[in-house]
């Protein structure tokens, strides 16, 4: 990439940073210059966000359905998988995927809902009385 | 503290903490560039069967962690590297080496990190920055994808040094120390075993799903994610490679550009002017993936979305991976470097 070229397009990290890029100057050398944004990426990681709000809305749909637990709305909401809220958490998939069904959250101690609400950063109760 | 820390700037988090780590060290040669050839950073992947972000799991750069460690080894340095259980010894551990004036360096997750664009937070566990000292309640941080230096407070910063998830950093601390000078000889033998390191990763390492046959893998599968994905989700696998490869971090086209400058550099001690003419390769490399990454916008704005558009971007990764391919051949060939 030449020197000349170099995006300076709007992007997320506006006020934030800009970012180097390593480009050649008009002596055919290298050199960096700052960028804030390229256009064809802010795109990709717009549309990957666009994904992420309708996963949530799609989760909080189905809690207010009564097909899951708010588990599984915060997990969408704070970006987790499976590997990622196992972690936080120290429970294994295999009973997180239980505690995602209405029914048996209901029956979750605090204990374990303190689990969870401290992953989400929220509390016991905002976890307990998530209606979507 | 003997010498105040200087803040750098780099493209890549670990490049950057590398380098600026050495430099505060007096080792006053290593640049962005030459710390990424030496610790060989160009690499291609994509692990089979694992998705990241419900994309596909690709990376343009080595390992986290190894171009710091091999870079450092190569120039004859020392690491002390540590990692945590405790939170409040990994607190301790960090203080207590402000207070003698050692910057240290600490991987984090970006999750939480409060500096950072909203955006940008997903949970990525191999970010690094160096905590330089501490005032009261807060720690100065030189976080290299920042212009400037900047701050976080004590729990902020264990918050993130215990970031949970796949790479999750457990605390760890790392700092270099130079023992021997690193004087014009070691420089040069440590380029060349950087080259060649990286010339093993890109060519000869098996299995066909890294190195130069990676980006064949990861073509063949784009052929097929339209029938198997779907136009919409299938852009958005797109987006993921144009992502992991344009990012923040990357230097623009996928490290190529950054591999491209450390020949260059590397030429000065080299003094081979092939390195020059492969150099000029890489840089078309760069080209050419960030061109690919303007039709594979295409795809995801919804714009370009048949059979042919992702066809048309698994050739043109086809055509990268024969011009990466006979970059490294050629770097394979110097007998310089032999």
């Amino acid at each position: 990439m030449k020197k000349e070229e170099v995006p300076q397009d709007k992007s997320a990290l506006a006020n934030f940073t800009r970012e180097v890029c390593y480009v050649k100057n008009e002596e055919g050398k290298y050199e960096t210059v700052l960028s804030t944004g390229w256009e064809v990426k802010a795109q990709a990681l717009d549309s990957a966000w666009d994904e992420v709000k309708e996963r949530i809305e799609e989760a909080r749909q189905a809690v207010i359905r009564g097909e899951k637990s708010p588990i599984y709305y915060f997990m969408a909401l704070k970006l987790m998988d499976m590997p990622v809220i196992s972690d936080y958490t120290g429970i294994w998939p295999f009973f997180i995927k239980r505690h995602q069904r209405p029914s048996v959250f209901r029956r979750l101690s605090d204990r374990v809902l303190k689990k969870y609400a401290k992953a989400f950063e929220i509390t016991v109760e905002e976890l307990k009385n998530f209606k979507g | 503290m003997d010498k105040r820390f200087e803040h750098l700037q780099a493209a890549h988090c670990e490049n950057g903490v590398t380098t600026a780590l050495l430099k505060h060290r007096g080792v006053d040669f290593i640049t962005e560039p030459l710390a990424f050839g030496i610790g060989s950073g160009l690499f291609y992947i994509q692990i089979p069967f694992l998705t990241v972000n419900n994309g596909p799991a690709i990376s343009f750069r080595t390992m986290p962690g190894a171009i710091f460690a091999r870079t450092c080894k190569s120039l004859g340095i020392q690491v002390v590297r540590k990692k945590f259980s405790r939170e409040d010894q990994a607190e301790a551990y960090v203080d207590r080496l402000v207070q003698e004036g050692i910057p240290v360096g600490c991987q984090v997750g970006v999750f939480h990190l409060p500096y950072f664009p909203v955006e940008y937070r997903f949970h990525f566990n191999a970010h690094n920055l160096i905590v330089f000292d501490r005032e009261d309640d807060r720690y100065l941080v030189s976080d290299p994808v920042m212009e400037t230096a900047t701050q976080l407070t004590v729990s902020e910063l264990t918050k993130v040094r215990f970031a949970k998830g796949p790479l999750a950093p457990q605390g760890q601390a790392y700092y270099p120390i130079v023992k021997i000078p690193v004087d014009h000889q070691i420089i040069r033998s440590a380029i060349i075993k950087g080259i060649k390191r990286n010339i093993r990763d890109m060519l000869h390492i098996p299995g066909g799903f890294a190195g130069v046959n990676g980006i064949k893998y990861t073509a063949k599968r784009v052929r097929r994610w339209r029938d198997k994905l779907g136009a919409r989700r299938g852009g958005l696998f797109l987006g993921q490679i144009v992502r992991m490869q344009e990012e923040i971090g990357t230097g623009g086209g996928g490290f190529r550009y950054l591999y491209a400058a450390f020949l260059e550099q590397a030429h000065a001690y080299l003094q081979d002017d092939e390195l020059l003419r492969i150099s000029e390769d890489f840089t078309k490399a760069g080209d050419m993936w960030r061109h690919n990454a303007v039709k594979m916008a295409g795809v995801y704005k919804g714009r370009t979305t048949e059979q042919s558009d992702f066809d048309e971007i698994a050739d043109r990764m086809e055509e990268i991976r024969e011009v990466e391919k006979s970059a490294f051949k050629r770097l394979s060939s110097i007998k310089s470097l032999k």
